[in-house]
């Protein structure tokens, strides 16, 4: 039996490579989008928006726990024999006459749906929103290519136009408002009235007069999938729009590009996933549209259907067992919605496609933890993501094992890593604790006569500093509490 | 969770009263004296007998949750040595607690030490944040104090999340005479602390302390109470800083006033 946490597996599959990483490091990232007004306003009013809805339509499910508890034991069930419903979801989509493609990573994704692309000999693809696709860069490897993908979701496509970045797993563009995209359709979309208003009806409408045209000419279509039942080798999107349905039943050609870790062995599995999403998701009892489609059907929507089955990484996670379980998650977006930390800084300041509690545990577990280092230490371990998550992945616990690897790796000699085991060693013994205790003492001399009569100390030298950058410190007191404890009670314990 | 205290036949040959081990916390110990003070003053009063195993430090909870676990072992081990030998350990900290129940049998083994993580399971067991050792094993609610003044009170996140204390500490302060209780807006959101987030976010965690301070203040309560000595030094510091007039208090602090001793 191999102690938890350690990974002496060695890690034959390959990291995860594509939209995973940042420029900087978070508190870097977080500084600039907490000085945007507009950028906080929009947030705290959108997570509040969300977060309010999920918790009513939550609240009426009496078994919510049950349910909850149903969503993480199928997941951690399929994890445990990926490797047979996997092959068992290729054989029976290969034979309801679906392609089955399996891609290591991110580049070899894109090199399958650029070729099969091409084979069609059409130059534009319309998209179904699907983080894997913005995870593997999709639509800047096709581009490369000379592919035109255009993004049918709204929110997708207000992050297109604007040649801007998703924020949101859900509502990639929570952090632009209806003015901000009013301006942006008359910027960028010919049809759009000059004098187009920032009512969401009227914003809608134009979207949809842009989207129909495209919808109606596209021979391709590219998607992600919520799940994919193995038993049948069924596909399943649930969307809000509409525009998913079109996609996935207009165009001649659709290739589906999905994170392996998706499948889900029956049809009676995926019955309690469609109740936890969209209660977690979009805070409804049921999402607008659930498209299902199995192979081919002559006659009846694409004729050539293919599946590519995504690694990037998720053989690693997988190998990891405290922090497999990262692997469960039905991108729902209810932890960001409660993240305090998430609602201040927004997604862009995580770097990767995965924002909020579930991105900082997931891109560092795809990256390796040394790509994305900052991340793991970008939450304050409230708890409040576990508690809302539908397959109660703990996220907190799944962090601390990620500072964890972060520490194991930096070595002994961070300055970070002294303190730390300077520490340790003092608390480890009573008596060297107490001698550090009658140091901190020291601190009584701190600051001047004013401040001290007031018990505060306004400033302490670095890395402190950052705490009295906005915070007084307290005063240390004349006496510890085992200084009074050894007068009042004579030492007895 | 069992939740009884367990008693041995020979303490209960020697004494009715409960015997309890007070775990200070290092912060309290240090910085907080008062606090640990009320919190004896407390429990005696609840009826128990208290001890202060002298032994004790700190429980590893800021190098745990910042990744140290290697070096926090010693720790962990460190404290379960010195509060084995007890019926019960309290402490006037939900994260502390925390870490002793949901950390110490995970952080021992990782480092492969059987022996030490069934150790800390059991005293897992046996480890509790002041109001719920107050009501689910001292079975009080009225603990006989005065104090007053307009309170609000933060729950904390680990109190509220991790150990799950739910309305334990409204009730406590509840029965307190004097004392009108203003709900706090967005009670349950987290004000910023998170340890060595506080340094290592300070931007993030400033931005989170300023709302949760905005709250505060619109209750117009004169006293911010938590039973966390190391979110009320967050949150007691940045109202410092602001002079906003108002204090934070430990939850213990106030449940320890009577009408003639104030803290």
């Amino acid at each position: 039996m191999i102690p938890r946490g350690r990974t002496p597996l060695p890690i034959l599959a390959p990291r995860g490579v594509g939209m995973l990483r940042g420029d900087q490091p978070f508190p870097q990232a977080a500084r600039d989008a907490l000085a945007d007004p507009q950028l906080r306003r929009n947030l705290g009013h959108a997570t509040s928006t969300i977060r309010g809805k999920r918790a009513a339509v939550v609240d009426e499910v009496a078994d919510w726990e049950e349910l909850r508890e149903a969503g993480r034991a199928i997941k951690a069930a399929t994890m445990a024999r990926l490797d047979e419903h996997l092959v068992l979801l290729e054989e029976r989509v290969t034979a309801a006459g679906g392609t089955v493609h399996w891609a290591a990573d991110a580049t070899e994704a894109n090199t399958i749906v650029t070729r099969l692309v091409r084979q069609t000999g059409h130059q534009e693809v319309v998209k179904v929103k699907s983080m894997a696709t913005q995870e593997i860069g999709l639509n800047e490897a096709l581009a490369e290519a000379g592919i035109s993908a255009y993004e049918t979701d709204l929110a997708e496509l207000i992050v297109q136009l604007g040649d801007d970045l998703p924020s949101h797993i859900l509502v990639p563009a929570i952090h632009r408002n209806r003015s901000e995209i009013r301006d942006l359709f008359r910027r960028t979309i010919p049809e759009a009235a000059a004098d187009l208003s920032d009512d969401p009806g009227a914003l809608a409408a134009t979207a949809r007069r842009h989207l129909r045209e495209r919808f109606l000419s596209a021979k391709v279509a590219v998607s992600g999938a919520n799940f994919a039942v193995a038993e049948t080798g069924t596909l399943c999107v649930v969307e809000s729009e509409g525009n998913g349905r079109m996609c996935l039943t207009l165009p001649d050609t659709l290739i589906t590009v999905m994170g392996i870790e998706k499948v889900v062995p029956t049809w009676r599995d995926l019955e309690v996933f469609l109740q936890l999403l969209p209660r977690s998701s979009t805070g409804e009892r049921m999402n607008p549209y659930t498209s299902l489609w199995t192979g081919v059907h002559p006659g009846d929507g694409p004729q050539a259907v293919h599946l590519v089955l995504l690694d990037n990484g998720r053989t690693s996670v997988l190998a990891d067992e405290a922090g497999r379980d990262a692997l469960h998650c039905i991108r729902c977006s209810a932890c960001l919605n409660v993240c305090p930390v998430y609602e201040r800084t927004g997604g862009h300041a995580y770097g990767s496609v995965y924002p909020g509690p579930i991105g900082a545990i997931l891109s560092p577990q795809l990256t390796g933890v040394e790509d994305n280092a900052s991340l793991p230490y970008a939450s304050t371990l409230c708890g409040a993501c576990y508690d809302v998550c539908p397959v109660k992945i703990d996220i907190p616990s799944i962090l601390v094992h990620l500072r964890a690897e972060h520490v194991e790796a930096a070595g002994r000699r961070t300055p970070e890593a002294v303190a730390m085991a300077a520490a340790a060693w003092t608390m480890a013994a009573p008596h060297r604790w107490r001698r550090a205790q009658a140091v901190a003492r020291l601190g009584r001399l701190l600051g001047r006569r004013r401040d001290r009569q007031q018990n505060r100390i306004r400033s302490l030298p670095a890395p402190l500093s950052a705490w009295t950058s906005a915070r007084d410190a307290p005063r240390p007191p004349a006496a510890t509490f085992r200084q009074w404890w050894q007068r009042e009670r004579g030492g007895s314990s | 969770m069992p939740r009884r205290l367990r008693r041995t036949a020979t303490d209960d040959a020697m004494t009715e009263r409960p015997r309890v081990a007070l775990f200070v916390t290092c912060l309290a110990d240090t910085l907080y004296p008062n606090v640990g003070r009320a919190t004896v003053t407390v429990l005696e009063r609840a009826g128990c007998e208290v001890a202060f195993p002298s032994a004790q430090t700190c429980c590893g909870q800021a190098h745990i949750n910042t990744g140290y676990l290697r070096d926090a072992v010693p720790l962990v081990r460190h404290f379960v040595d010195t509060f084995s030998g007890y019926d019960a350990v309290v402490a006037p900290s939900g994260s502390c607690v925390g870490a002793v129940r949901h950390q110490y049998a995970m952080v021992a083994a990782r480092s492969g030490d059987r022996r030490l993580e069934r150790r800390c399971r059991d005293l897992a067991e046996r480890t509790f944040e002041l109001s719920e050792y107050l009501v689910d094993v001292a079975e009080v609610t009225d603990v006989g104090a005065t104090y007053p003044h307009t309170v609000t009170y933060h729950p904390t996140c680990h109190s509220l999340r991790v150990l799950g204390v739910g309305e334990k500490p409204l009730t406590l302060l509840r029965h307190v005479r004097g004392l009108r209780l203003i709900p706090l807006p967005n009670a349950d959101h987290c004000c910023g602390f998170g340890g060595t987030f506080a340094v290592k976010n300070a931007d993030t965690s400033v931005a989170m302390l300023t709302d949760k301070m905005t709250d505060v203040l619109a209750t117009g309560a004169e006293v911010c109470s938590a039973s966390d000595s190391s979110c009320l030094m967050h949150i007691g510091g940045g109202l410092s800083r602001l002079r906003a007039g108002v204090r934070t208090v430990h939850l213990a602090e106030i449940l320890a006033s009577t009408q003639d001793a104030a803290p």
